[in-house]
């Protein structure tokens, strides 16, 4: 389980995040959803210890993420980064295996291999997708790359950044299908940020609104269309009139 | 009263910020360096930057040094005919090749040729988020990125002032021989008599420490780049000059140490 509690993060002058509390159960798929700049992926980061939050805490599994091991605190972690973050350098097998091939996890490279090519079957993408590097796949097969590569050391929690951005709708439709499998047969914690609502009732069990820095609503996906929040109805229905001002 | 004190103020935030970035970058050399005797040790990071900045800066460096070693010849052949000292031309070659130009112009070019790519490589690699999925897979980016390339510019960038030093006296001599009129043998001998351990010594230890600002330099602005393409572009240009700068200060101070009488 992940717990936020009072998380404050600022750069400069800017207050991004004024004290998030939230809660995730393992086992289950949170969706962060709010509008651009509200802090979503910094909270993301946070968790993570990409980036240091100022105060409040962060625990996973009732342990404060910024006192456990870090190598330990992160090989329960898996994530797709919004545009895929692929190592240019290395063709595509070697990126989903990249935690196989060093580290604690090392596997003889044969054995790594094989696991990243079936990650790839897993995602949809052929074996011959293997050898090529990341410049030569499209932009759909990069998030399926991601994918496998978020998967390939089967981590306990999966984060996804905007898993659907820049795709057309039936790719953005597979992206949504494969992370909902492929979450659900792992049994695994996961944590999306988007803005696309049909990403979010496509993944989520529940939902979190992040709107001024702190949580808005959070509750199932069941609840969505009728929370009777007027910040949520007004992002769900993408209104431009409503109590979050839209900067025109 | 404040038209005297702006230009102190701006003065003194202007100093404010430079030693702040020369205690950044001090801060970002030593943790390069911890880091560079702590495991996990990437060789296979290590080989490629060795490739990178070794195997494929030669034919820039080899070029520089065949020909300001044959114009260096010229230059000091009519220079010293001002003063009937024609004859010196192999031992100026040799000593201004091996002490100073070999050194400087190769650590000139690795920062032209090697920060440069370091830096916009890294940048790109921080604006593309890919150095934060380095630390989700829990890979230390000091260690995957900096330390093999800081340890190759230490170890390859001697060896390439080396070669030029070689190539740079051997412009001198072919120049010398086809065009001076020189005498093949005699020039030899006069090179190889003049120079001494010292002069060799002093151009190698150059060349490590050039390698050494060349690849920090690069990987510290990489790393330090702002978003976007101005960032990369930013950080590309900041690397190349401050490592010129400090290539250049640096040739200054270790000459001072290696010569002062």
């Amino acid at each position: 389980m992940i717990t936020l509690s009072g998380v404050h993060k600022t750069f400069g002058t800017n207050q991004v995040l004024r004290g998030v509390d939230l809660t995730i159960d393992s086992g289950t798929s949170m969706v962060i959803i709010g509008g651009s700049g509200t802090g979503k992926s910094v909270l993301l980061k946070c968790i993570l210890g990409l980036v240091k939050h100022d105060t409040g805490t962060i625990t996973l599994d009732g342990q404060d993420v910024t006192k456990a091991d870090r190598d330990a605190f992160l090989a329960r972690f898996g994530m797709l980064f919004q545009g895929g973050a692929l190592f240019d350098s290395l063709p595509v097998w070697q990126n989903v295996a990249f935690r196989l091939l060093r580290g604690s996890l090392k596997k003889p490279k044969d054995q790594a291999r094989e696991i990243a090519i079936e990650k790839l079957r897993r995602v949809g993408l052929k074996p011959d997708v293997a050898d090529k590097f990341p410049a030569e796949l499209s932009g759909g097969m990069q998030k399926r790359v991601g994918l496998a590569r978020a998967i390939a050391a089967e981590p306990e929690i999966i984060f996804f950044d905007e898993p659907t951005t820049g795709l057309d709708p039936i790719m953005a439709g597979v992206i949504n299908d494969l992370i909902r499998e492929i979450v659900t047969e792992m049994g695994a914690t996961a944590m999306t940020i988007t803005h696309d609502m049909t990403s979010v009732r496509a993944i989520a069990d529940n939902i979190a609104m992040l709107h001024d820095g702190v949580i808005k609503w959070t509750g199932p996906v069941s609840q969505l269309d009728k929370s009777g929040d007027p910040y949520l109805d007004q992002f769900i229905h993408g209104r431009a009139e409503g109590p979050i001002e839209a900067v025109r | 009263m404040s038209a005297l004190t702006k230009p102190l103020g701006a003065l003194g935030h202007a100093t404010l910020a430079a030693l702040a970035m020369i205690g950044r970058v001090a801060l970002f050399a030593f943790d390069a360096l911890s880091h560079m005797v702590r495991p996990p040790f990437y060789a296979r990071e290590f080989l490629a930057a060795l490739f990178q900045i070794g195997w494929l800066s030669l034919p820039v460096v080899g070029l520089t040094a065949i020909f300001t070693g044959g114009a260096l010849a010229l230059q000091i052949y009519a220079g010293g005919a001002r003063f009937n000292a024609e004859a010196v031309v192999p031992q100026i070659v040799a000593i201004g090749m091996v002490r100073e130009l070999g050194p400087v112009l190769v650590g000139l070019m690795i920062a032209a040729r090697v920060t440069s790519s370091i830096a916009a490589e890294i940048a790109t690699m921080k604006v593309t988020e890919q150095i934060d999925a380095l630390v989700t897979l829990s890979t230390h980016p000091m260690k995957y990125l900096t330390v093999p390339r800081v340890l190759a510019g230490l170890i390859v960038v001697p060896a390439l002032v080396g070669i030029g030093d070689v190539i740079g006296v051997f412009g001198g001599y072919a120049v010398a021989v086809n065009n001076l009129n020189f005498n093949a043998a005699a020039y030899l001998k006069n090179t190889v008599d003049f120079l001494e351990p010292l002069d060799i010594i002093s151009s190698l230890v150059k060349g490590a420490v050039f390698g050494g600002i060349a690849t920090t330099m690069g990987c510290f602005y990489g790393m330090n780049s702002g978003r976007g393409a101005m960032g990369v572009g930013g950080a590309t240009k900041s690397s190349v000059q401050a490592a010129a700068i400090l290539i250049l200060a640096a040739n200054f101070l270790l000459t001072g140490l290696f010569f002062s009488v």
